[in-house]
This record gives structure tokens, C-alpha cells and sequence, in this order.
């Protein structure tokens, strides 16, 4: 009985331990709504925007907004997630958290954009106040557009974070699907080409097949095809895909940098 | 025979290869003493900030002599204190501490004098200071926190059994923590 009891304690404990930060997303996503301040459109551009840049660049910037910042410094919230996370590659260190607490009634809005140590140099605290927060988010945030305060602050930080991590970091995350361009093209010819057709055949000649997965339909199609090596290819980077669509979190750290601003 | 020779060859090798958690406590050791010069290092960033701080506001508020002197002279106070981590005694700490919060007091004084001069506050220059001024604080935040954090690993590692029993041997003690400002556990006093 004690022990039981003991138990439930330790329980206890370690929920209240994650619960002031927000735990790590499962799978990882690089836009996190808590905050429900985003229409599901607004959501996925969103993500989809910042996907394709951490595949580009393996910069990764993540988007949290919450309701509550459970009593932290918006900066210190900011810090202890990317942390948690470990948003960034581990090594470079360059992630970057846009931390979003909208306005309420009762209490100011709040945004913080922490950079990982590794991004520090190219954007510094003081370009981040002036030129992310000040011009482009806030203005936003105070009609309350905070999808288009986001999408341009997000546009800027890209313009100048590009060409601090590039192809380099890409060629070797992304290795073992050399020549990336031909699974994504493979994946879009299927997808808007092969697929519809398809299924318009499957409808009319045999729809019981309805029921088939859709891999093993594939692997039908594929298999007296000549194309066979690049749908292998394509699978095998499907892997990486499926981890969220950017590789997941790599073990970034941050070490303060960054700014923030209220309305 | 060949039996017990195996058995004793085990167990040597296995008080070789475990070195009794010799070489982890190096680690954490290293790891603490790497985390201080991160902190001495964010508090150096501050420490050159404040040359191009005072002169641009010098530019403005020429007659605030007496808090420009206050902040420069901190500043030297600031950063002629430097702990060696191998001797992070309590009192060097507190020493380093001392000194760090003399010059953060100057400089929240200047921040007040500031507030008088709007032309200043308007100057792109010196709003750029600002922020880097801030994000400074946020970094001397953070390095402390880690700090703290593999200090408190280290020393947890040092004072289990057994290793509580010989760490002390090879000059593993206990370290330090760095605590609340003194006085911060106070609200400051708001006067109009």
C-alpha cells in the first residue's frame, strides 16, 4: 500500500515537473499552436515554410505560442524550451524559438525570438529588436494579425540566416538521399500523376481493391516497372519524411541571445 | 585452475576498465570549470559594452558626469575580479559576485538617468546598446543557471557512495553555487 502510494507521489512529480514547459512534440513539429491563435491553413503554410527551410538549411525555427507563461521571463520561457527541445543542430547550435503569449484582456502580449548560440553572430540581439520585433512583428501583432507578424519576421530571419548553415549541413543530414530532387520530384509525379490515375482505374475496373494499402498498390504498380531504383530510393528517404518532415529536433543549445518586446 | 584465472583476470580487468568513476568525475570537473569560463565570459560581453554605452550617452547627457564616473569605475571593479575555476572557493565567488552587482546597480542607475532624455532614447544607436545590453543580461542568466546545473551534477557525482569515500583523495570537493543577488528576494522600492 505504501508503495503504491510512493509511486503515485513519484507520478506526481515528474508531471509537475514537465508541466511548467511544455513537453517536446510528438512527432516534432516546428510550428506548435498552443495558444489556438492560427487557422489550420495559416498552420500548415506555416509549417510547411519552415520545413522546407530547416531541410535547406538545417537551421531550424520553431514557432510556440501559449496561452500562459507559467511566471517566466518570456526570454528565460524561451531559453528553457529551445533547450528542452533541443531545437538546433547539435554542434552548430542554430535554432531559433519565436515565443508568442498573445494580448488578453487582462494581460500584455508578449514575443520573444531566442537565438541559438550558433546563430548568434549572424543575428544579433539588437537586429533582432529592431528589425524582426519592432518592424515586422509587433506592427502585426497589435491588429492582431499574428499569422502575418509571424510569416514576416520569419521572412526576414530566413533573408539572413540562409547563408550562415547551408548546403553543407544539408549534404550531410540529408546523405543517404543524394540527389534529394528526384524522390520529391518521384513523390509529386505520383502523387498529382500517377495516383489519380490510378485511382480513377481502380474505381472503375476493380474497386473491392479500394481496401488495398496504398503502399502495396504502389509497390504493384512499381513492380514491372523500369523506374523501379528511384521508387527504392524514394522510400527509403520516406523515412526521414515521416520524422516530421524536417528530421526532427537535432540537440541545439542556447545560451541567451535574442530579444523580445511587449504590446 | 584455468578456471580461477579467469575468474581473477575478470575481476582485475574489471577494476581497470571501471576506474572506480576516476575518469567521470574528471569529466565534470572539466564540464564546471568549462561552465564558469562561459559565465566569466558573458560578464566580459557586458564589461565591453559599457565604453561605447557611456560615450554615447555622454553625447546626450553630458552633465550626468557622476553617473557615467560610477559606472566606468564598476566596470574596473567588474573586471579586475577573475576566479581561476580551480580554486572556486565560496568567497572568490562571492567576491566575483560583489563586484558583478556593483556594476549592475551602476548601470540600472544610468538606465534611470536615461528616462530623462528623450532624444536619447529616440537615437537608433543607443536603443541598439539597449537590446544588446539586455540579451547580455539574458546570457549571464542562462550561463549562471548552467552553471549551477553542472556544479550540481559534479557535486552529486562526488558525494555518492562510494565515491564520497575517495574523491576527496584525488581533490575532487565539493563546489559552489552561485546564489539570488542579495536582496532580490525583495521587490524593489517604486518612488515618483
Amino acid at each position: 500500500m505504501k508503495s503504491i502510494k510512493l509511486i503515485l507521489l513519484f507520478i506526481g512529480i515528474t508531471l509537475t515537473a514537465f508541466a511548467e514547459i511544455p513537453e517536446r512534440p510528438n512527432p516534432p513539429r516546428l510550428v506548435n499552436d498552443f495558444a489556438n491563435v492560427l487557422s489550420r491553413n495559416e498552420y500548415n503554410q506555416l509549417e510547411g515554410t519552415l520545413e522546407q527551410f530547416a531541410r535547406e538549411t538545417s537551421t531550424q525555427i520553431v514557432v510556440v505560442t501559449v496561452k500562459d507563461l507559467e511566471g517566466y521571463d518570456p526570454g528565460d520561457y524561451a531559453f528553457r524550451l529551445g533547450e528542452n527541445w533541443g531545437v538546433g543542430q547539435k554542434g552548430n547550435d542554430n535554432g531559433i524559438i519565436i515565443l508568442l503569449k498573445p494580448k488578453e484582456a487582462d494581460s500584455n502580449g508578449q514575443i520573444f525570438v531566442a537565438t541559438g548560440y550558433g546563430l548568434e553572430g549572424v543575428l544579433p540581439d539588437a537586429v533582432v529588436n529592431s528589425t524582426v520585433v519592432d518592424n515586422e512583428m509587433i506592427p502585426h501583432f497589435k491588429e492582431n494579425n499574428y499569422y502575418k507578424g509571424l510569416a514576416s519576421g520569419i521572412k526576414v530571419i530566413m533573408d539572413i540566416t540562409r547563408g550562415e548553415y547551408s548546403a553543407q549541413e544539408y549534404q550531410e543530414y540529408y546523405a543517404q538521399n543524394r540527389g534529394g530532387g528526384i524522390p520529391v520530384l518521384f513523390f509529386i509525379i505520383l502523387f498529382f500523376v500517377v495516383l489519380p490515375i490510378l485511382r480513377g482505374r481502380r474505381r472503375r475496373f476493380y474497386s473491392p481493391g479500394r481496401s488495398l494499402p496504398f503502399w502495396v498498390a504502389m509497390g504493384m504498380m512499381s513492380g514491372g516497372n523500369s523506374h523501379r531504383g528511384s521508387f527504392n530510393n524514394f522510400s527509403s528517404g520516406g523515412g526521414s519524411f515521416g520524422g516530421g518532415g524536417f528530421g526532427g529536433f537535432g540537440g541545439g543549445s542556447f545560451g541567451g541571445g535574442g530579444a523580445g518586446g511587449s504590446w | 585452475m584455468k578456471r580461477l584465472f579467469v575468474v581473477l583476470l575478470a575481476v582485475v580487468s574489471a577494476f581497470l576498465f571501471s576506474s572506480c568513476g576516476y575518469n567521470k568525475m574528471v569529466e565534470l570537473d572539466e564540464q564546471v570549470a568549462s561552465s564558469w569560463s562561459q559565465v566569466e565570459n558573458v560578464y566580459q560581453r557586458r564589461a565591453d559594452l559599457i565604453p561605447n554605452l557611456v560615450n554615447t550617452v555622454k553625447g546626450y547627457a553630458a552633465h550626468e558626469q557622476e553617473t557615467l564616473e560610477g559606472v566606468i569605475e564598476a566596470r574596473s571593479k567588474a573586471t579586475s575580479v577573475n576566479v581561476n575555476p580551480e580554486n572556486l572557493n565560496p568567497q572568490a565567488l562571492q567576491q566575483f559576485t560583489q563586484a558583478q552587482e556593483g556594476l549592475s546597480s551602476a548601470l540600472g542607475r544610468l538606465m534611470v538617468v536615461v528616462e530623462r532624455y528623450p532624444d536619447l532614447k529616440a537615437n537608433q544607436n543607443f536603443r541598439d546598446l539597449q537590446a544588446q545590453l539586455e540579451g547580455t543580461e539574458n546570457r549571464i542568466a542562462v550561463e549562471r543557471r548552467k552553471f549551477n546545473e553542472t556544479t550540481q551534477s559534479y557535486n552529486a557525482y562526488i558525494r555518492k557512495f562510494p565515491r564520497v569515500i575517495y574523491a576527496g583523495w584525488f581533490g575532487f570537493d565539493k563546489k559552489t553555487y552561485f546564489e539570488a543577488q542579495q536582496g532580490a528576494e525583495q521587490a524593489p522600492e517604486v518612488q515618483f
